[in-house]
């Protein structure tokens, strides 16, 4: 009870510093649909595997960008402060929920622009946001825990880079898979293992960061 | 593990499966032809470096629930050993692709998710080069390596389940024990791998014990 009492405290305190400044979310999403534009005026028609191939390494740039802000940014004082007010399991988790959230909105946006500019719209244009909201969860729950393992070494953007690179790619394989078939417009029952393998994914890096923040976090 | 029995028997197996390999008859197959001595080679490079991985992650949790810096030293070693093995494994993948399937690179899923999982040890030990004190780099770069553990065992064992592979039981092609009818090749297959799992614990208590005598001077 606790525990969920302080992950609501915590998640109210970023949506409140968040819409104090309005700096993450306007700032990813001006990001993302001005990558969009580069993409759109180099490219100017994309269809099918490259269309969706694009979106993923966009979505995979602003999301590195969005959630590694979530302890990078955190300046000294503020972390001892949380450390000292709060449980690193309630600390790791809202931050978790925080990431999903806003990466979810992210893209969201960025996938109603992208199918705007290219005017061109999946078969099966379900199973495509049920995997964007697959996406983004995985996205975030790996980004979180990398992030805050990053920002412990005290050396940020590039070593968020490549620490996150290769666990994130099985991910992005299995992601470009689902929405390939999404794209195609083949039967549901054919990407059910590639869900399966997303959200098996999904459980074991939420596992092994539940149990290796606390080590982390305490100093 | 000081006694020295187990070293000589390493080395007497993998003379054994070295000797035995390039001589024993094989069954005599369509397009691997006398390529298929290269499984007594390759494979065996896997295993090794599974085994070294484990040990490494291993010594990770013993560091974070001890926080003595030997294990962290034992940890790094055995990542060291293990790296070995695995650019061993993809080299000589590639030499059996270049032979039997046309390229080096085949763009094979295995060869593929096995050069990403690499990748995933390059960048334990670049997270180790990043951070300078000793307490700090042993703890940050543990937690990083057992969080890498199971991204390596999706990649190496899941992913390439899911799509097809031009390596042997995957993708309708029939596994090796297929081509094996007599169990010849097992005679060595199976000596090698255990020589050699054998020789990369060797020169993974090498290494430590190198490190071990450097950080005493």
């Amino acid at each position: 009870m606790q525990l969920i009492r302080e992950v609501q405290f915590l998640i109210g305190k970023e949506l409140l510093l968040e819409w104090r400044s309005k700096y993450a979310l306007n700032g990813v999403v001006l990001y993302v649909v001005s990558t969009i534009f580069v993409c759109f005026l180099s490219f100017v028609s994309l269809r099918g595997v490259t269309w969706n191939a694009l979106f993923w390494i966009i979505m995979l740039f602003a999301s590195i960008n969005t959630v590694s802000k979530s302890f990078l940014q955190e300046s000294k004082g503020r972390q001892l402060y949380i450390y000292t007010v709060a449980s690193p399991l309630a600390l790791i988790i809202s931050k978790t929920i925080y990431n999903v959230f806003l990466m979810l909105l992210v893209t969201l946006i960025a996938l109603a622009f992208y199918t705007l500019v290219f005017d061109y719209v999946p078969e099966d244009m379900g199973l495509y946001l049920l995997a964007t909201v697959l996406g983004s969860l995985s996205f975030s729950t790996i980004f979180t825990m990398i992030s805050a393992i990053a920002s412990k070494a005290g050396n940020g953007g590039m070593l968020m880079a490549i620490l996150s690179f290769p666990v994130i790619i099985p991910v992005i394989v299995m992601l470009i898979k689902l929405t390939k078939n999404a794209v195609d417009g083949l039967d549901r029952s054919v990407s059910l293992d590639e869900i399966a393998t997303l959200l098996i994914i999904n459980v074991l890096v939420a596992a092994f960061s539940l149990l290796l923040f606390p080590y982390l976090w305490r100093d | 593990m000081y006694k020295s029995w187990w070293k000589i028997l390493g080395a007497v197996l993998v003379m054994y499966s070295t000797i035995a390999g390039f001589l024993a008859s094989v069954p005599p197959l369509p397009i691997l032809h006398q390529s298929i001595r290269n499984l007594y080679f390759h494979v065996p490079m896997w295993f090794a470096m599974i085994v070294l991985f484990t040990i490494s992650v291993v010594q990770s949790i013993k560091y974070l629930s001890s926080n003595n810096q030997i294990n962290d030293s034992k940890a790094v070693q055995s990542v060291n050993a293990g790296i070995i093995f695995g650019i061993l494994g993809l080299v000589t993948g590639a030499v059996w692709a270049r032979f039997t399937w046309g390229q080096a690179w085949s763009f094979d899923v295995k060869q593929n998710f096995a050069a990403i999982a690499m990748l995933l040890y390059f960048a334990y030990l670049i997270l180790r080069n990043a951070i300078d004190e000793e307490q700090k780099r042993a703890k940050i770069s543990a937690i990083y390596n057992i969080f890498a553990f199971p991204m390596m065992v999706v990649l190496l064992f899941v992913l390439p389940r899911l799509s097809d592979s031009l390596h042997p039981g995957n993708g309708g092609n029939p596994g090796f024990n297929a081509y094996d009818l007599d169990s010849r090749m097992r005679m060595v297959f199976y000596p090698a791998c255990l020589g050699w799992i054998l020789i990369g614990y060797w020169i993974y208590t090498i290494l430590f014990r190198v490190s071990a005598l450097e950080k005493n001077k």
